[in-house]
């Protein structure tokens, strides 16, 4: 593989001063990083460090109570998921979140939802503009089946299909809203050596091919190392790091959260 | 060797670029390649086929491609690399299909060997490979891929659209470049090189030319009948001349509409929804459809395991005479089209069947009751013997002779004949011209006047079918001069559940005798539904009631051997039961366990010559070595047992 030297001029969201309690438990604390347009910027850290409430912040889901998020030029203190989604923002889950009695292409499609016009009316009675628009979605759902090589389960319920697989018919659909930031939560979870390896190849892909900018939480430190351009990691709900992966990886604070010392 | 007149239409189509000219011209609406993507199946006419071949090949020719250039093609069954096929041959140049799994050191062997300097990959995939030959192989100049996913980053690369629009550049400036190219082709010119894969060795470069194959296209259309617009589904690699023939040749020749499958997962869906006219299937597949079928009828409701169970049962007897046109009663018609309604219509759909008129098979030996099973449910499946060196085509069966003990009968012009030796040679129009850059090996297999060796020995039968029994270099001779063949005997021995592997002796012998090596598990599980008790291999396999079990099914063997005049004297007349189950760990059997005769034969020297001088048991002590590596010693007596031979049906002759 090529090395990957880019860098990136253009910032896509940034994080300023973040905090999140429920209650008396403090997910997060003065978070501040920012993710360029383009690349591909790694949240890691250890259980309960606060990644995926951080994931949840951004997409509106979580609303904290300091701090803001400017996200393509626009500074709020808090945005809603749908709001997130209209803005261009999908993503994944870490426990997957499918409709398992529907069929993969079926899940795809509902992916395309924001992008239809016509209303409940005509989309039920299937004629006229409903029925072109559904062929136009129809088609850049057959692209993104085609490109996540998931033609031989096009018509498969997603409920029968191995863990691998319904991680990419999730990634499927998050990528059928045509997203300018993808923020994916553990995408290779639960994947044996040979699934976390066509993950990777599609992450890095759709940031190739979409130049789609994504955001990934992850466990698995070689895989992050390997794919991101730039890692955040936190720690305890605090931002002990921040750099490309070779700066991380030689980075005394981040060893030590791993290798694990007394707090 | 041109079939038909030597008018000048016949000179017109006597290469596939002029076919396909021809083709474009009489009928450019009609469909010639048809490719899903994007979940719709995408049909591309004669028209559009000969324009997309035109550029190409007027792109590759601006890249420096000329007459007898060599064209790599690796990647999976897609319409346009068949068409890179014909554009290299509009080029008069020469294209090499590469089998899409092959590593790239084998890969290197064929670049390198067949001096190719262009180079034609699917995807990335394939061009990581080429890349890499690419560093030890430096004639390879020019690598061209089809499927942009993944290439943005490979500069030094020509995508397949931009040699096109190369091609259509050139065009502007020079239009007949192509056109003055494919007149200048000659039916004798070399049209393709597939390598076999050698089981010793490293592969050959077959040579074959366009009077070679256009003849086998003919040929195999005119035996069962293929017409224009007959539908076939190519999936199996296109490096294979199989594939070659059936999905290009005869595409050009006849006008078969070849279908692409989307990808090698969806093959299934792909069948049932495009239902060819015409099918091939390597026995491996027919047996995995079977093994699926079954599955999900164990796993069907009651009524439906018991109707398909009465149906199947009606149509193992009825279907193959019904294929064959021989007399069925009424009752059995009416039984049979009732079965047709519920059970077979039905599953032949599911299995992409419902339309298919000829089905072949070919390859390895086909059990009969996998080939019955298709002909039960009225799919008129055929085994064709074939080779690359033949253009495929030596035998097929013809409609209403099929006999799943042959291969059929000869393809017209072919002629067959059996060596002193046993071995089975052949002359047609379609034998290869040469093995490239291999005189050597072209000598070996080709005699001077054009019969080719098979390395297969067989026989004619009475009706005129060709059966193969075993690898020519396996046959030997009984002292009587009988034919011995021993795989023939070992595998009608194994397909008894009970017995696990057998050894035949007889060569140069008066008669055949056998070791047998029982199956642990059937007859343990046969012993213990008996109360017939043992603790050990050994023991078992030494109990009087085994070798009554095995002697009943040895005695069965004999009768089907009797059946058969060649091989009535090599009947069994004496075996043993061996106390060790043969092992690879012990040098017995080989990695993909074939057993080692010779190796046996001296390493059981006592038990063979208590085969063959009478006595009624022997003492052998066996060095072994188990799993964790230590040695050890099986030592004991074995019995030997007489078995009495059928007397023949008829002399042979």
């Amino acid at each position: 593989m090529v090395a990957r030297v880019r860098s990136f001029p253009d910032v896509l969201l940034s994080v300023e001063n973040i905090s999140l309690s429920f209650g008396g438990v403090k997910a997060l604390t003065d978070i501040s990083f920012d993710i360029a347009k383009g690349e591909i910027r790694a949240i890691i850290g250890p259980n309960g460090a606060g990644k995926s409430s951080m994931l949840n912040c951004i997409n509106g889901f979580y609303h904290p109570q300091q701090g803001a998020i400017t996200y393509k030029g626009v500074r709020r203190s808090q945005m809603k998921p749908h709001e997130a989604a209209e803005q261009g923002i999908a993503r994944t889950f870490q426990n997957i979140a499918l409709f398992r009695g529907m069929s993969t292409l079926d899940n795809i499609m509902t992916g395309r939802n924001l992008r239809m016009k016509t209303g409940l009316f005509w989309q039920a009675l299937h004629i006229g503009p409903a029925q072109r628009e559904e062929i136009e979605n129809r088609k850049a759902v057959e692209r993104i089946i085609d490109f996540l090589e998931i033609q031989h389960i096009r018509k498969a319920p997603v409920g029968q299909l191995p863990y691998g697989l319904q991680k990419r018919v999730e990634l499927g659909r998050a990528l059928a809203a045509e997203p300018e930031l993808l923020l994916l939560d553990e995408p290779m979870a639960g994947m044996n050596i040979e699934e976390k390896q066509d993950m990777c190849r599609f992450i890095l892909d759709v940031n190739d091919e979409f130049g789609t900018t994504i955001c990934l939480i992850e466990h698995d430190m070689g895989v992050v190392m390997d794919i991101s351009d730039r890692v955040v990691v936190l720690d305890y709900g605090k931002k002990i790091g921040d750099g490309v992966p070779d700066e991380v990886r030689s980075n005394e604070a981040v060893v030590a959260a791993y290798l694990g010392v007394s707090h | 060797m041109t079939t038909g007149t030597a008018d000048s239409e016949t000179d017109a189509r006597d290469t596939f670029p002029k076919l396909l000219a021809e083709r474009a011209r009489a009928g450019a609406a009609r469909p010639a390649y048809r490719e899903k993507e994007y979940g719709i199946w995408q049909t591309y006419n004669w028209g559009h086929v000969a324009e997309q071949v035109r550029l190409l090949a007027a792109g590759l020719a601006d890249l420096g491609f000329r007459r007898g250039d060599r064209l790599i093609v690796v990647g999976d069954n897609r319409p346009r690399l068949y068409w890179s096929m014909c554009a290299a041959q509009s080029l008069g140049g020469v294209p090499v299909p590469v089998y899409q799994d092959s590593v790239a050191d084998e890969l290197a062997y064929v670049v390198d060997h067949g001096g190719a300097r262009f180079a034609l990959a699917e995807n990335q995939e394939q061009v990581d490979k080429l890349l890499e030959i690419q560093k030890k192989v430096p004639s390879l100049a020019v690598i061209i891929y089809d499927d942009p996913r993944g290439m943005r980053h490979y500069d030094q690369l020509q995508s397949y659209a931009e040699v096109q629009e190369r091609g259509a550049r050139l065009l502007a400036a020079a239009p007949d470049t192509v056109s003055a190219e494919v007149a200048k082709g000659r039916g004798s010119d070399d049209a393709i090189m597939l390598y076999t894969s050698g089981t010793t060795g490293r592969p050959k470069g077959a040579v074959l030319s366009y009077d070679n194959l256009v003849w086998a296209a003919r040929a195999g259309a005119e035996f069962d009948g293929l017409k224009e617009g007959d539908e076939l589904l190519s999936y199996l690699p296109m490096a294979w001349v199989g594939d070659h023939i059936f999905s290009y040749a005869q595409c050009y020749v006849v006008g078969l509409v070849v279908n692409c499958p989307e990808s090698a997962a969806t093959v299934m869906t792909d069948l049932r929804e495009i239902g060819p006219t015409y099918y091939f299937a390597p026995p491996r597949v027919l047996e995995n459809l079977i093994t699926q079928v079954t599955i999900r009828m164990e796993d069907a409701g009651l009524l439906k395991r018991r109707l398909f169970q009465f149906f199947m049962t009606v149509a193992r007897r009825v279907g193959p005479a019904l294929l064959d046109g021989r007399p069925v009663s009424p009752v059995d018609r009416l039984l049979y089209a009732l079965g047709n309604l519920v059970v077979f219509g039905p599953l032949k759909n599911t299995l992409g069947m419902s339309r298919v008129r000829v089905a072949y098979t070919a390859g390895e030996a086909v059990g009969p009751e996998i080939f019955n099973f298709y002909r039960a449910l009225g799919v008129n499946m055929k085994q064709l013997y074939g080779q690359t060196e033949a253009s495929v085509f030596v035998t097929i069966h013809p409609n209403g002779e099929v006999y799943p003990e042959t291969v059929g009968k000869p393809v017209s012009q072919v002629e067959l004949r059996i060596a002193e030796s046993g071995e089975v040679l052949y002359r047609s129009p379609g034998v290869f011209k040469e093995y490239f850059k291999n005189p050597e090996a072209t000598n070996d297999t080709k005699t001077a006047d054009g019969w080719v060796h098979t390395g297969d020995a067989g026989y004619l039968d009475e009706r005129g079918h060709l059966r193969i029994i075993d690898r020519a270099k396996d046959v030997g001779k009984l002292n009587d001069g009988t034919l011995f063949a021993p795989k023939f005997i070992e595998n009608k021995l194994k397909f008894y559940p009970h017995i696990n592997e057998a050894v035949a002796f007889g060569h140069g012998r008066d008669y055949v005798a056998v070791f047998v090596n029982i199956d642990m598990i059937a007859v343990g599980d046969w012993a213990e539904r008996r109360n017939i008790s043992y603790a050990s291999y050994q023991e078992l396999a030494a109990r009087p009631e085994v070798y009554d079990l095995i002697e009943g099914e040895i005695e069965q063997v004999n009768r089907d051997l009797a059946a058969d005049p060649r091989m009535a004297g090599a009947q069994i007349r004496r075996f043993l039961v061996l106390s060790k189950a043969l092992e690879a760990d012990d040098g017995e059997l080989t990695r993909t366990n074939k057993v080692r005769r010779g190796f046996i034969g001296e390493r059981y020297k006592p038990l063979v010559d208590a085969l063959y001088d009478g006595s009624k048991s022997a003492h052998i002590r066996v060095e072994v070595t188990f799993e964790d590596g230590r040695k050890g010693a099986i030592e004991g007596n074995v019995q030997v047992r007489d078995v009495a031979p059928h007397t023949a049906l008829k002399k042979a002759g």
